[in-house]
């Protein structure tokens, strides 16, 4: 009861939570009821058998759904999940506005591709950990006008970084190895022997380079660093005057978030779609990673795999929604401009109903189920 | 708390996921039933032929997907209306929207790859670059034709690595050489183009430089100058490029561009007062979108096209006929009807019925898989009897497909803006392919090797 008690103050720390006291509330009030694991299991027992299971489900999926959820959905979530996660470090975190992270995961695709094409026989895991890394040293190198420019400024100067990274790649062949087109293709997928070309092992390949990231990533925002980004995201002067060192933490989130946007390039590019050329990671790539981000919940771990999956699926839904219910007696064209209207209104709906994300709104939803649930019992 | 929180945050998005999965997954198994079963046990016994159509109707590429693929779905319109079909089989179609991105045009290609109520797939025909290199892979695994006309990988016109794409009619090789070739025609032939001055106004994009290698082998090999300029997208801004043309004088300028590049190109030619009748427009340059803007700037400006404009051909009387007088028709805009985009697809449309049809004289008059409309594919034979019967005389070239060759046309045909339509200058100008294969097969074999595959065997599968 007393370990309860003192984990909660731990909530006001999340960023994730919006200091709105009637939701704070609410959570506590529910807090008894919340809990369903009988007294006599450990609840350390109990969250590991539920991580277990959850890890389970999630390398079992390819056994599970088809080669279209594998391949069209779950590769592109994860891989655009990623990429929120790095965004997130910068600008949910850090507070740091960048609309860089195409230039990013498009330094760390080509970065990856070079590594395997150049240096013939370095293991493809190797090669997406170089590409995270040249496209972090990137990151950092754009990160630096931070230490002196803030907001709006700061959103020019990342956006120098994407035109100059597509620049770049169009203008020296040396980075497509000389394709005539400028267009790379993704080698032929194997990790330790096992051969990933299936849909199924692009999925794994994907989950077991994000999953690692991911638990790193919640450690890393829950440690001292991450305790210095929100410190300078809240109040730079006051995070400086407590000693935090604030030129430090802003590189960091640029480096560290650059490295998972360049590795989120390489999935983008090898596991889902198999190629990449400069200008396919452009503009509204980076601006898709912002909304992800902050659709799915500015400053959360959670967040962005939110953010991802309502962006991939939600126009993918609304599309069958839209050819089931009028297909073939509205003109094609005038249906997808509807779909777009609809998908714009429910955007500024939600944001303006959650503001603090989707990540948010889900769990609200799951503490209201299980306040509900023991009053039945 | 958190520890648990992000474990809950993770059991709700895996049952999310999960339950779109069992969605999708009945609606697949629903809608493609038959699907994995085609590849493996031959023909399935059915009435329709599907031709899923990965269009664009929205977003800034608009104009084109909606003249292509009304083009396209018309031509096919007109054989189920006039014909009942290819040889009985009926052809079935669905639109799946892209915008002409990539990640929603891979994402339609699994979504229809698995055909429809039955029906199954014969090609898929993206026409967008950048889709159709994202599902090379895809469609090679899958056994399904992908169709670039005209775009595309110029190397996947070697079908021994590329078994399954089809850069049909024209690849960006052959369209350079055309040019060159036409340029010489007009100069009074090749040997004269020695000393002469070309300089080449590209798109700043993987699109605008792919043809670099083959203008500068052409002009070793014939001895005039080339010079590449290149405006960076999206090209509203062009006076410095212009400058340096004036500087340079040319002879002729190859225009590479692309959208709002093309009449800023023109207008901007016409300022500083180059012969505007010296601009020679390639394939993505050709369209009545990239002249009208320019206005009369634009009058006597060249292009070349594998698919003319006009109403005047017998199969577009047809489609008129049976197509949209029956009120069938599938633009929103009748007066669209023969621009270039529509007979772009109209030409598809011609092209991938007739590897239906090849294909059901080998396999028989049922629905077939993608890997029987393959061999259709790279049988096509369109001579000059042939088009006459398609009542395509001029607006489509003779094509000859092999297993070795994907290509199968590469010749063009020379328009010229009057101010109201894109009048016919010349016959079909063929490239100098010969001098071309070596190149686009050591890119292949070079693709081959760093993918690991295996070169097919042509001659001996001819045999089999």
């Amino acid at each position: 009861m007393s370990s309860e008690m003192t984990v909660w103050p731990s909530q006001s720390r999340d960023p994730a939570a919006p200091a709105s006291a009637p939701v704070g509330k609410s959570e506590n009030s529910s807090h008894h009821a919340r809990i369903r694991v009988p007294r006599s299991v450990p609840r350390a027992v109990a969250r590991g058998a539920a991580i277990v299971v959850v890890a389970a489900l999630l390398v079992s999926l390819p056994l599970l759904v088809t080669d279209y959820v594998l391949s069209a959905i779950l590769v592109p979530v994860l891989a655009l999940a990623l990429a929120g996660i790095g965004q997130n470090f910068i600008t949910g975190y850090a507070g740091q506005l960048s609309v860089g992270s195409a230039a990013f995961m498009s330094v760390g695709a080509f970065a990856t591709y070079d590594a395997s094409s150049h240096l013939h026989g370095l293991p493809l895991l190797a090669s997406f950990a170089f590409g995270g890394f040249v496209a972090g040293v990137v990151g950092l190198f754009f990160g630096l006008p931070s230490l002196r420019i803030r907001g709006f400024y700061l959103v020019v100067s990342t956006l120098a970084a994407q035109f100059f990274v597509v620049w770049l790649f169009t203008k020296v062949g040396w980075f497509s190895d000389y394709s005539a087109s400028g267009v790379i293709t993704a080698p032929k997928l194997s990790v330790a022997g096992f051969d990933l070309s299936s849909p199924g092992g692009h999925y794994w390949l994907s989950l077991f380079v994000v999953a690692p990231l991911t638990v790193l990533g919640r450690n890393l925002v829950r440690g001292r660093l991450g305790r210095s980004w929100m410190a300078v995201r809240d109040m730079e002067t006051a995070a400086a005057v407590v000693g935090v060192r604030t030129e430090q933490a802003k590189l960091l989130a640029f480096g560290i978030g650059s490295f998972y946007c360049g590795v989120a390039g390489a999935l983008w590019a090898f596991a889902y779609l198999g190629t990449v050329e400069p200008h396919g990671l452009d503009l509204d790539r980076s601006f898709q990673v912002l909304f992800i981000v902050i659709l799915g919940g500015l400053g959360s771990i959670a967040g962005p795999f939110v953010g991802a999956a309502f962006v991939i699926l939600f126009p993918v839904a609304l599309d069958r929604l839209g050819s089931v219910l009028v297909g073939g007696s509205v003109d094609a064209g005038l249906l997808q401009n509807v779909e777009k209207i609809i998908f714009g209104a429910l955007v500024i709906l939600l944001l303006i109903k959650q503001p603090a994300g989707m990540a948010r709104l889900l769990q609200i939803a799951w503490l209201r189920i299980g306040r509900w649930r023991p009053r039945q019992a | 708390m958190l520890r648990s929180r992000v474990s809950t945050y993770a059991s709700i998005l895996s049952a999310a996921l999960l339950a779109s999965a069992c969605r999708s997954n009945s609606e697949n198994a629903a809608a493609s039933g038959a699907a994995p079963t085609i590849a493996s046990s031959g023909p399935v016994v059915g009435k329709e032929q599907y031709f899923p159509l990965q269009s664009y109707r929205v977003g800034p590429y608009a104009a084109g997907g909606s003249g292509f693929f009304g083009g396209f779905i018309d031509y096919m319109q007109l054989v189920n209306i006039r014909d009942g079909g290819v040889n009985g089989v009926k052809l079935t179609w669905s639109e799946c929207e892209t915008e002409y991105v990539v990640e929603r045009g891979v994402e339609c290609y699994e979504r229809l790859k698995g055909g429809l109520n039955g029906a199954p797939v014969a090609a898929m025909n993206p026409l967008s670059v950048g889709i159709a290199y994202a599902t090379i892979d895809r469609q090679t695994a899958d056994k399904i034709p992908l169709i670039t006309i005209n775009h595309g990988r110029t190397d996947s016109t070697d079908g021994r690595v590329f078994p399954y794409v089809f850069p049909l009619s024209l690849n960006p090789y052959s369209e350079i050489s055309a040019i060159i070739n036409y340029i010489g025609e007009r100069e009074g032939g090749l040997d004269h183009l020695s000393g002469k001055k070309i300089a080449v106004l590209y798109h700043g994009s993987p699109y605008g430089k792919e043809t670099q290698p083959i203008a500068e082998l052409l002009a070793k090999k014939y001895g005039f100058g080339v010079t590449h300029i290149e405006v960076p997208h999206p090209g509203t801004e062009q006076e410095s490029q212009w400058l340096q043309i004036k500087r340079l004088a040319p002879n002729w300028i190859i225009l590479r561009g692309w959208g709002i590049m093309n009449p800023v190109a023109i207008k901007t030619a016409a300022k500083i007062g180059f012969p505007v009748d010296h601009i020679i427009g390639n394939i993505w340059s050709n369209s009545e979108e990239d002249v009208i803007p320019a206005g009369p700037a634009a009058v006597g400006y060249i292009a070349i096209t594998t698919h003319p404009s006009g109403r005047d051909f017998p199969v577009l009387s047809e489609v008129d006929k049976y197509v949209l007088s029956a009120g069938k028709g599938n633009m929103a805009d009748p007066k669209r009807v023969g621009t270039g985009y529509y007979n772009l697809g109209i030409n598809n449309g011609i092209l991938n019925i007739e590897a239906v049809r090849v294909a059901q004289t080998k396999f028989g008059n049922v629905p077939l898989t993608g890997e029987q409309v393959r061999w259709g594919f790279e049988h096509i034979n369109i001579d000059g009897n042939r088009l006459k019967e398609l009542g395509a005389v001029g607006l489509l070239q003779p094509i000859k497909v092999t297993c070795q060759d994907h290509e199968g046309g590469g010749a063009v045909r020379f328009v010229q803006w009057d101010g109201t339509q894109f009048k016919r200058i010349s016959d079909w100008v063929k490239a100098d392919r010969a001098l071309l294969r070596p190149i686009i097969e050591d890119s292949s074999t070079k693709y081959a090797k760093e993918k690991g595959l295996s070169i097919r065997d042509c001659d001996g599968e001819a045999k089999l």
